[in-house]
């Protein structure tokens, strides 16, 4: 099922592969991470993992199963595993109850203390989403929005794949945005803000929909923030941007990479030769930093 | 019912001799991201049948809650019968962008 010499290209994740993002005072600066001390590197506070998508067997990866495993291998042998785990959905491919099984079965290896899910819309097609609530909907009554705070830092996890605006991107709808609200109001514009969601919270390319339709209503409430950090999956690729103190980010896929915005019909699953997969596969790890600083590392497979 | 539309269903029915109903099926192919034919007018009591040829999966997801298909993998097909008239507007819940109707006379 794994390939041997994939396996021992995964033996560096983390000690050195990819690039450290350091964000202070709302910048991003880049610098590899060979040259990074260990005390520059902070508390590893949370991973993100995102669009596992436990059921796809097509041309694009064969071995969903296989990469998932290689990715929680990889994350548990890091130096200093992260606290807990954010997915941002997309768990399975068809919202299956069988592939939710598997999922959490291969989840629960995982080394973190806590995983916190959002749906994907792949995990919800079922309507209401029976399959996924029952087995995530508890921090949140079933709404599947919540927020919980670690380390000082303001956590909010959002749903944008259950309402939908005409022109197709993602919406939170008024009972969540009222909650958000509510949420937000009179936290100190010290404290960090994290906020996760399936669907990018903004606009990347509207004929995909990825996007969400109150992406802007949603950055207002935001802005007053000191330190805004805003993850999103979806799209199967890193996409970033910083507005202000905000940053948006979305993470890679641990299962296929899907094409850059506006290449061919639609945004479904790319197959690329085998050897360039495990480099377009990977996920994100936070570090809180000095100063309460949030960094994101992001590292591949390859 | 429509009389040109009765005829080709009579029509249908005798070539192919699988369904000696009042209707025959009506097939919808979802390719490239999009439902073909995108409308659609039927006689009330046709089964509509999609199939999906992506290698995405799609749903039919009608916008009044009226059916709503699983989501359907590569080659995979749902079908719904149609028994009383008015427009149906149904969409893909995994990609909202795509947006068929139906029309049941």
């Amino acid at each position: 099922m794994t390939d041997p010499s994939r396996r021992d290209a995964l033996k560096c994740l983390g000690v050195g592969a990819g690039t450290l993002f350091t964000l202070q005072a709302g910048v991003f600066s880049a610098f590899d991470m060979a040259q990074a001390r260990v005390e520059d590197m902070g508390t590893p506070l949370f991973l993100q993992i995102s669009d596992t998508h436990i059921g796809f067997n097509r041309d694009a990866n064969p071995d969903v199963i296989g990469t998932l495993n290689n990715t929680i291998d990889a994350v548990n042998a890091l130096p200093h595993p992260p606290a807990f785990a954010l997915h941002t959905g997309d768990v399975t491919h068809l919202s299956k109850a069988g592939e939710f099984d598997t999922a959490n079965q291969l989840l629960s290896r995982l080394k973190v203390s806590e995983l916190h899910v959002v749906p994907g819309e792949h995990d919800v097609t079922d309507g209401p989403g029976t399959e996924f609530f029952a087995r995530f909907g508890k921090p949140s009554n079933n709404r599947g929005y919540y927020s919980f705070d670690a380390k000082g830092v303001h956590f909010i996890a959002l749903v944008n794949v259950m309402n939908f605006k005409p022109n197709g991107l993602g919406a939170l709808g008024e009972d969540q945005l009222t909650w958000l609200k509510d949420d937000l109001a009179g936290r100190s514009a010290s404290q960090p803000i994290v906020v996760f969601a399936h669907m990018p919270l903004w606009t990347i390319y509207e004929p995909w929909g990825w996007g969400t339709g109150e992406g802007e209503q949603i950055a207002s409430l935001l802005r007053r923030f000191g330190s805004v950090t805003v993850l999103n999956g979806h799209i199967h690729q890193i996409v970033q941007k910083v507005e202000g103190n905000i940053t948006f980010h979305t993470a890679r896929s641990t299962a296929y990479p899907q094409p850059p915005a506006g290449s061919g019909p639609g945004p479904g699953p790319l197959v690329v030769p085998p050897d360039q997969l495990p480099g377009m596969l990977g996920v994100t790890t936070a570090i809180i930093g000095e100063k309460r600083r949030i960094s994101l590392t992001d590292t591949t497979l390859a | 019912m429509n009389s040109k539309l009765f005829a080709f269903v009579l029509l249908t029915i005798s070539a192919t001799g699988l369904h000696p109903v009042e209707a025959a099926d009506v097939s919808v192919i979802i390719k490239n991201f999009d439902y073909s034919p995108m409308e659609l007018n039927i006689a009330a009591g046709t089964m509509v049948v999609w199939k999906n040829l992506d290698g995405e999966p799609h749903t039919i997801a009608s916008v009044d809650g009226m059916f709503r298909s699983p989501a359907l993998d590569q080659n995979d097909s749902y079908s719904f019968t149609f028994n009383r008239p008015g427009v149906f507007k149904y969409i893909c819940s995994i990609h909202p962008k795509m947006k068929a109707t139906i029309t049941v006379k």
